[in-house]
């Protein structure tokens, strides 16, 4: 207070200050979302990762379903960026150790040992077997490739039956981030529909709401999952079953999103500028759309990327018990299965490897959900 | 108060009832019943099971019935006396089998809850006290991996290591020797010396949330002119601490003892797959695989009646700590 209070004009604002003033809503979530870096982070992350999910052939270097008896647990291959000559000179030139698969005389049991120097260049944009970019368009290019087709390469290892872990892996990863999606939308309609009902019209109908959202969330999911998912018919084809177990999924899924909407409904009702705004004499449709969805839709945006990460686990659980998605479909779940078993996984521990990518796109969707949220409400500091 | 917990627990009769209603439905759904798979694994055998025998055995189990009949006999049976029905995979009553693993189900979870609370308390303290600083950061980053880290995979990375750098094998609750024994003081020291791996695993999941929470209601409570005031009284650092904000952000976290043991159970199915764990788990998981009904359906019962016992228990606990709970 060491300055006289005066009626004179208001202070001139700085120009950042000024751009403040006049920014939108949406506008200054992005400048606080920016400044967490973490959730920046994440935020590319999924991007990347559902950019794979978009075109996850593209991604992948074998064909996922093809087996190949003589590369049973073949071991993974480095990649090397720089390709040293013998001279000493070197080049930028992508390349893998080639292996050679001997037999033990006595046991006969296959390993893998280094083939002599021989490497295997690869290249990028390579040519390899067909796949279709987001399921439509028939394509044969590769992100990586080796130059000779009839190498093969396994950046991630092969499973029991020879198939290469870091194809699969990129193929899974659509199933397991759509299945993500697909039920956390679902959850959300469920969830909007209930919790603004019952945020809408409070009373006996709230309170009766509020229950079966209690109830719903004290019940163990897994034992609810599996006896659902217990109850498909064994002779199913993979797809039906992929879009019940997305229902299943959600069934129990909404009750936590139905309570933030229910909460955020509630607590904006009678926020100042909705009062204000209906003082105002504003139609009940424009304060719904115009006053409340903006600050009520970046807290649902939030809430449903915290969603997602969960639903990726559960779908992860299920399949990995067996009662999820079954094979010829492949999600991160179906893959762990291969390291179900302590011998498998003690002779291939690269089997774990969906294992970090499933770590991976729930670390970064958290990241991100956290970076929304914070970024959800603009104004508090 | 008294009058708190008589409502809180009159509230569990509709929650019961429909927990009973949701076991019930949920055992009934798959397509066929027991005799169905029971004929079709004889048939995998080379042995026909002609449709008079079927409908016998249909009739035996009473199977068809109505659903509400069927509800009420296998309600009433386990009310009255306690009578879970019969397994048909173990031909024997289902009650025989459910004790003891729901009973080591419980100890599981409880020893869980509270190794998730001591760790979890302390470094939520910690992380709140010296924001920002190199352990909070630390801490933040390991509970945000523990979130993310599905505990089965835990387990079998776990156990992975066990088996190849230190040679042993961390599956099961008991020694081979002790598997089937009767209980003895050697056979519960047997249990606890192999409980430690599941309860450390599963404890990872809910300390990364729990110390989130505590982090932030530690947070909120540290800038409040009480504890400006009782640091000015010249309290020590550390009594001021226990004594004022800890006690105060501690509320909220005990409402979420409700809401972790569902969580816990489920983490608990799933890890004692991986782990062959004698606990309700996998004996649930394959009772459904088999649709062996009463037993999957006193598994889902149990369960859920565990953790809606878990929620009224943490409910009384938070009045009773918080006064300004009772007398909404």
């Amino acid at each position: 207070m060491d300055q006289p209070l005066t009626t004179a004009a208001a202070p001139e604002l700085k120009p950042a200050d000024q751009r403040l003033a006049v920014a939108s809503q949406w506008r200054l979530m992005w400048w606080s979302f920016r400044r967490h870096r973490l959730a920046m982070l994440g935020g590319i992350i999924v991007l990347f990762l559902y950019l794979v999910a978009a075109v996850p052939g593209f991604f992948a270097m074998n064909e996922p379903g093809r087996q190949n008896a003589r590369a049973v647990f073949h071991p993974p291959q480095a990649l090397h960026w720089i390709d040293t000559a013998e001279d000493g000179s070197w080049r930028f030139r992508p390349h893998v150790q080639a292996m050679r698969m001997v037999r033990d005389p006595v046991t006969l049991a296959p390993s893998f040992r280094p083939d002599g120097t021989r490497k295997i260049y690869l290249t990028f944009f390579a040519r390899g077997y067909e796949h279709n970019l987001v399921g439509l368009v028939p394509s044969t290019t590769h992100l990586l490739g080796p130059e000779n087709p009839r190498d093969q390469v396994y950046l991630l290892g092969a499973d029991r039956l020879g198939r290469c872990v870091y194809s699969r892996m990129m193929v899974a990863a659509q199933t397991s981030l759509l299945i993500g999606l697909a039920g956390v939308f679902l959850s959300l309609v469920i969830g909007l529909l209930l919790g603004g009902i019952s945020g809408y019209y409070g009373g006996r109908i709230d309170f009766f709401v509020q229950r079966v959202i209690e109830f719903v969330l004290s019940l163990p999911t897994i034992p609810i999952w599996l006896a659902l998912a217990a109850a498909l018919p064994q002779n199913w084809p993979p797809e039906r079953i992929y879009l019940t177990i997305t229902v299943i999924l959600s069934l129990v899924g909404w009750a936590q999103l139905a309570r933030v909407v229910r909460g955020r409904f509630l607590s904006l009702r009678t926020e100042d500028f909705v009062t204000a705004a209906r003082l105002d004499g504003v139609s009940e449709k424009r304060i719904i759309f115009r006053h409340m969805l903006p600050s009520f839709a970046s807290h649902i945006i939030a809430s449903v990327t915290l969603a997602i990460p969960a639903m990726i686990l559960a779908e992860t659980a299920l399949s990995f018990l067996g009662l999820g998605l079954q094979p010829p479909v492949i999600s991160w779940g179906v893959l762990l299965r291969e390291a179900q078993n302590i011998r498998s996984i003690a002779t291939a521990p690269w089997l774990f490897a969906p294992g970090g990518a499933v770590v991976l796109a729930v670390l970064a969707l958290n990241f991100l959900g956290d970076g929304l949220r914070d970024a959800a409400d603009p104004y508090q500091k | 108060m008294a009058g708190f917990i008589l409502r809180r627990v009159l509230w569990m009769i509709p929650s019961l009832l429909a927990v009973s209603f949701l076991a019930f439905f949920l055992i009934q759904l798959p397509p066929g019943d027991y005799v169905t798979t029971y004929v079709a694994t004889l048939a995998a055998s080379n042995e026909i099971v002609d449709q008079r025998t079927a409908a016998e055995l249909r009739d035996r189990f009473g199977l068809n019935q109505p659903f509400i009949v069927q509800y009420w006999l296998w309600i009433s049976g386990i009310l009255l006396r306690g009578d879970f029905g019969l397994s048909f995979e173990w031909q024997q009553p289902v009650s025989g089998l459910i004790w003891e693993r729901m009973g080591l189900t419980l100890l599981l979870t409880t020893s869980t809850l509270l190794l998730t609370w001591a760790i979890a308390l302390p470094i939520g303290v910690l992380s709140a006290v010296r924001q920002y600083s190199f352990a909070d950061y630390v801490f933040t980053f390991i509970a945000f991996l523990g979130l993310a880290i599905p505990s089965f995979l835990l387990a079998l990375v776990l156990m992975y290591v066990a088996v190849v750098y230190l040679g042993q094998d961390v599956s099961g609750l008991f020694s081979e020797a002790y598997q089937t024994a009767p209980w003895s003081l050697a056979k519960v020291q047997d249990l606890l010396a192999h409980l430690w791996v599941p309860v450390t695993i599963l404890a990872v999941n809910g300390t990364a949330g729990l110390i989130r929470v505590m982090r932030a209601n530690m947070l909120d409570e540290l800038h409040r002119p009480y504890v400006v005031t009782a640091r000015a009284k010249g309290l020590s650092e550390f009594r001021l601490l226990l004594k004022y904000p800890v006690r105060l952000a501690i509320n909220p976290l005990v409402s979420t003892i409700g809401w972790m043991l569902p969580q816990l159970i489920s983490g608990a199915t799933i890890v004692a797959v991986v782990m062959s764990l004698p606990i309700a788990g996998p004996l649930l998981l394959q009772a459904l695989m088999a649709q062996d009904m009463y037993l999957a359906g006193a598994f889902l019962l149990l369960m859920c009646t565990l953790t809606l016992v878990g929620m009224l228990l943490s409910d009384i606990l938070l009045a009773l700590i918080d006064p300004r709970i009772r007398f909404d």
